[in-house]
């Protein structure tokens, strides 16, 4: 009985969910609830809205509407497969899970079914490597580019020189928080420092131990790879045992203003990476508040704009409504495909004065795609929490990775992925 | 009517102790199997295999397993995840190491080695009772979770700690990996399933079963009347725990064909199986398909509706959808509160009695 | 190494602190279980509901104020004031009071002299239908919970021990302010149920249901009592670890960390839940530092029911629960 009420229920959900076949489908597999809520909520609201901005002040792409297909993941695997496997007939484009453990799923099917990839600073890291993953993109930055920056932002702090210093990486204990280890552990002995490895285990909200392994052990810097409460509570203890703020730089995830506001004054002078600017600066917002608020359109509350995720999300949206465009260029026609997509995601380029020319200057770092490269240049910001002002602010700019480290890494976890699943290399 | 013994006459031993004494039970569950075998997997499409029917047939087999050492046997076990895991990772272990094995194999051999590992979590259980066993199973929970995500080998040293299942193959189809049809994921859990009820059906109702639900009534008196105590409750972790090493084997390897330690198989997991059974009844395996069905398919039937019939913002419908559900299970409870399982039992009563109730 | 002892001092120290917090969410398990012999599966997420509502009342958050603007298209968030933490404090543990009321009305009630697991498993359905209410009605955005409990290293305690030992102690204030509230919650609660009329009924309802209700002790009462206090140790609880990490789902989890303290306290035994949640807080920290580091640390969530299991074995049921006598 149950069976046959959800039967008919999926059967007029996959008919009504069947668009006009003009617009331009992208899923939003977001998470608005669940242990992770507080980061998905405005990642998926900038995606939405710069959409939404898109649609009602041109028009859509190419004189296409973008028609955002959202679905609740609760950053659960589970879901994320019911969501993409609900989503990915009727002619979805691209995925953008916002979450490493659904993308190493999607991974195979996506490449199966010919769809897209777009993992911009999480997921798998070699993904970078165009040759074997073909329809995963990840670029500007990944995780590697991240550990590399943050240590290359040390050595500049240092003269160039971090012969003997100590430095602890607090890490989300999951595939995620373990990204950085082999990096950092290629890193140390490159430029002679000692790495001290501090897990949390999720969810992270009690992390007393590591704190007063901290204190002993007085590492010079302390690197986080956090997610969700951890970070804040992370946050709050390194406040505690009064750790200097300037010396805690956080990954991106690490980085928004969830992570530092529970702390209160504590967390000021907290760094963190940035993929792209931070504020509302930029004069992209004005038309976000025009189209998009004002007229009573944004996602969700709309109590998000200008946040650090939502920035994100933001910029996310943006790389892909890019690529949709060069993707219309390439094929010559509004409404493409997937494959056609895939195809614009690989020649895509984005410049400085395009990210003028789109109302956000100075926002993200310049980048172009070839067929080998799907990673980007992998440049990163960082950026220091003034706790006074409620706000963040850029430090540096752009920093280039260490590339000679990074690549040999890469082809060799891409090259095990390879041999695994029987690819051969492309872009010969 | 239709639905009664009388007039069903048994004319030997074995027709007597059938499964399913009465005529009409035994047409229903022809037509049940019939179905399943021979209609689904024509019909069957991408979604309603990964979302709906793959999901349903793997958290069956890890509720009848659960249902052998909880609802049988009566040992409250909280680390039905742990046991998961360590039937996810023997099998990709198994799947890296001998490729050429065939798959079904690796499934099997991942099943009992995840009832070694049962038994060994087991032993405290001639100790502890009652609730506070629960603790000995937590601790196999936690401990497997973190020894597979610490131990670099388990997981053929990969950068992230992410195992995902490589392609294989059975009678020239895939079963793993992306590239499999979504009957062949169908068929493929659903013969082991079927299988793996058939003897959880069998056992129950033999010696060994009867053994299990003599210490569940009453230990004590369950010994004195010449159960070994030792024998029946770790064979029930051994048994349980192969159930549900496969169904972690099967959630790895035909559903996901990715996993994360933590993610996939953490205590979250072991609460959700318990439930399952509670929610079906404990005792029967019925209840565990019951049970089952509940969980897993009744959040997507509502996401459906909620999100796909009336519009609604995704994150209003994924709460509403929890308190309908709670809501839910506490109606049902109020109502009969024995599990679904015996509302069924009721209503074959009802309608052994229909159309002259008295 | 005079070091290493200071340190694993400090560590254990710290060790019965983050215990204390552990008991803070046990006690709530133990009250209702003594007095009705349900394990409640929700108490977590009562205390995150407790949190949210405090949270909400405080920054003057709109109930419902997504499903309204989603059902008339209007756009409410705020009142647009703020209410003092003891004013909101008080309403929200009158709001814990009313759930109790309602717990008891439209569950409770129906399930009277049913066997354990089918209340545990009514408790599960609460736990849900709970969760999903307080998203609905608050947000499930992260809430940050300053009620205004002090904060960070205590400065005193560290030039104090560095002055005498040489070496400087940290203890954090807000788990000082944890064990004060800690030692004033089990005063509180010994002192009610062996003086009070009320708690007087409510021991001779854990200890004998039926004979309870043949002197005319209402049982519904003694539930809705039990249930209220239950909700509002479960604020506690909500406010000391919301203060640290802000309020949002996560919360609910805390009552992963209350289950071993149970088992190695014994379930009907609120100085066990206390010497429990210590015994465990010392015993994972003490582990974590001395052998963490040889196995790669993170070890805190297996090793606590390791020791529970420890202990169990020894005496099963629990190191001050009540003797299992056995019957046939």
């Amino acid at each position: 009985m149950k069976k046959a009420l959800a039967a008919l229920a999926a059967a007029t959900m996959l008919m009504t969910s069947m668009p006009a076949s003009a617009d331009l489908i992208v899923p939003n597999l977001s998470y608005r609830t669940g242990p992770y809520a507080p980061g998905g909520i405005p990642y998926a609201d900038g995606f939405n809205d710069y959409f939404t901005l898109l649609n009602q002040r041109d028009g859509g792409i190419g004189g296409e509407k973008v028609v955002i297909r959202e679905c609740e993941t609760a950053y659960n695997t589970e879901k994320g497969v019911e969501c993409y496997e609900a989503t990915k007939g009727g002619g979805a484009l691209v995925y953008n899970p916002l979450s490493t453990g659904i993308t190493y799923q999607l991974i195979p099917k996506t490449a199966a079914d010919g769809i897209p990839l777009y993992t911009p600073g999480y997921g798998r890291t070699s993904a970078a490597n165009g040759k074997v993953f073909e329809w995963v993109f990840n670029y500007p930055s990944n995780y590697w580019d991240a550990a590399s920056v943050a240590i290359r932002y040390l050595l500049n702090e240092n003269k160039g020189d971090l012969k003997g210093k100590k430095i602890a990486l607090v890490y989300h204990n999951s595939a995620y928080g373990k990204e950085p280890i082999r990096t950092l552990t290629e890193l140390s002995k490159k430029h002679g420092f000692t790495l001290v490895q501090v897990p949390v285990d999720h969810p992270g909200q009690e992390q007393k131990s590591q704190w007063l392994q901290i204190r002993r052990e007085k590492p010079d810097y302390v690197v986080m790879w956090g997610w969700g409460v951890m970070n804040a509570v992370a946050i709050q203890e390194a406040a505690n045992i009064n750790y200097p703020m300037k010396n805690f730089i956080g990954v991106w995830w690490s980085g928004s203003e969830n992570d530092v506001l529970p702390a209160g004054m504590g967390a000021d002078g907290y760094k963190s990476l940035a993929m792209h600017g931070t504020g509302m600066d930029y004069p992209v917002y004005q038309d976000i508040k025009k189209y998009v608020i004002d007229a009573g359109k944004a996602s969700g509350a709309g109590d998000q704009v200008g946040s650090v995720l939502y920035s994100r999300g933001m910029y996310a949206a943006l790389v892909i409504s890019e690529a949709i465009r060069k993707a219309q260029a390439i094929s010559g026609k509004a409404a493409i495909t997937a494959a056609d997509l895939r195809n614009g995601f690989e020649q895509l380029e984005i410049t400085e004065a395009r990210m003028a020319e789109l109302g956000l200057p100075k926002f993200g770092q310049p980048f172009k795609a070839t067929c080998a490269d799907h990673g980007g240049p992998g440049a990163a910001l960082i950026q220091q929490w003034d706790a006074k002002a409620k706000k963040w602010s850029l430090v540096t700019d752009f920093i280039a990775p260490d590339d000679d480290v990074l690549t040999p890494l890469i082809m060799e976890d891409s090259a095990a992925y390879a041999k695994e699943n029987n690819i051969a290399e492309r872009c010969k | 009517m239709l639905y009664r013994e009388a007039g069903d006459f048994k004319t030997s031993y074995v027709a007597d102790s059938q499964t399913f004494p009465i005529k009409f039970d035994r047409i229903r569950y022809y037509i049940v199997v019939a179905i399943a075998f021979g209609v689904v997997p024509f019909l069957i499409n991408d979604y309603w295999a990964n979302a709906v029917f793959v999901p349903f047939l793997i958290y069956a087999i890890a509720a009848i397993g659960l249902n052998i050492l909880t609802g049988y046997c009566g040992q409250v076990s909280l680390g039905t995840g742990g046991f998961m895991a360590v039937g996810a990772y023997a099998c990709y272990k198994l799947m890296t190491a001998m490729p050429d094995v065939p798959f079904v194999i690796h499934v099997a051999l991942a099943g009992f080695i995840t009832a070694g590992v049962g038994v060994l979590f087991g032993l405290p259980s001639l100790r502890i009772k009652g609730f506070y066993l629960a603790v000995a199973t937590l601790a196999a929970q936690f401990f497997l979770v973190w020894l597979f995500n610490k131990v670099p080998w388990f997981y053929n040293y990969s950068a992230s700690g992410q195992i995902t299942a490589p392609e294989r193959m059975m009678f020239g189809i895939a079963v793993t990996g992306a590239g499999t049809p979504a009957w062949a994921k169908y068929l493929f859990c659903l013969i082991i399933l079927f299988a793996l009820a058939w003897l959880a059906r069998n056992l129950t109702r033999g010696s060994v079963g009867r053994r299990w639900m003599a210490i569940r009534d009453m230990d004590i008196a369950a010994e004195i009347i010449g159960v070994n105590p030792l024998t029946a409750k770790l064979s029930a972790f051994a048994v349980s725990s192969f159930y549900i090493g496969i169904a972690g084997a099967l959630f790895f390897s035909v559903y996901l064909g990715a996993v994360e330690v933590g993610e996939a198989f953490g205590i979250q997991k072991s609460f959700l199986v318990l439930f399952m059974i509670i929610i079906g009844g404990l005792g029967s395996i019925f209840g565990s398909f019951a049970g089952a069905a509940f969980l897993v398919l009744l959040p997507v039937l509502l996401k459906n509706i909620l999100v796909g019939q009336f519009g609604w913002a995704t994150d209003l419908a994924a709460h509403i959808e929890l308190m309908i559900v709670g809501g839910l299970i506490i109606f049902f409870l109020i109502v009969e509160p024995h599990g679904l399982n015996q509302l069924w039992r009721v209503a074959k009563e009802k309608l052994r009695l229909w159309p002259f109730p008295h | 190494m005079p070091e290493t002892v200071f340190y694993a001092l400090e560590v254990m120290l710290n060790g019965l602190m983050a215990g204390i917090m552990y008991a803070l969410v046990a006690l709530g398990f133990v009250l209702i279980f003594k007095a009705s012999g349900i394990f409640n599966y929700a108490q977590g997420v009562l205390a995150l509901f407790a949190a949210l509502t405090l949270v909400g009342i405080m920054e003057g958050q709109v109930p419902f104020a997504h499903l309204i603007n989603a059902i008339f298209g209007t756009s409410f968030h705020t009142f647009g004031f703020k209410v003092p933490a003891l004013v909101a404090i008080l309403i929200t543990a009158a709001i814990m009071t009313l759930l109790a009321v309602l717990v008891e009305r439209y569950i409770l009630k129906h399930l009277v002299n049913q066997e354990p697991i089918i209340l545990f498993m009514a408790t599960i359905g609460l736990a849900y239908f709970l969760e999903g209410f307080g998203d609905v009605m608050w947000g499930s955005d992260l809430k940050s919970l300053d009620v205004g409990l002090p904060k960070g290293i205590d400065e005193t305690i560290e030039s104090l021990t560095s002055d005498w030992f040489g070496y400087g102690f940290f203890i954090d204030r807000l788990d000082i302010v944890a064990a004060i509230v800690a030692a004033l919650l089990v005063a509180a609660l010994t002192l009610f149920s062996q003086y009070s009329k009320q708690g007087r009924a409510l021991r001779a309802v854990a200890d004998d249901h039926q004979a309870a209700l043949s002197v005319g002790i209402s049982l519904r009462f003694i539930w809705v009592l039990v249930w209220s206090i239950a909700g509002i140790v479960a604020l506690v609880a909500g406010i000391m670890w919301g203060s640290k990490s802000g309020v949002q789902f996560s919360l609910s989890l805390i009552a992963l960390k209350a289950l071993p303290v149970l088992m190695l306290g014994g379930f009907t035994s609120i100085p066990g839940a206390i010497v429990g949640g210590l015994i465990i807080g010392m015993g994972e920290k003490l582990f974590e530092f001395l052998i963490g580091p040889l196995v790669g640390g993170a070890t805190e969530n297996w090793f606590a029911y390791v020791l529970a299991l420890v202990f169990l074995v020894f005496r099963p049921q629990g190191l001050f629960g009540e003797r299992i006598i056995e019957r046939v």
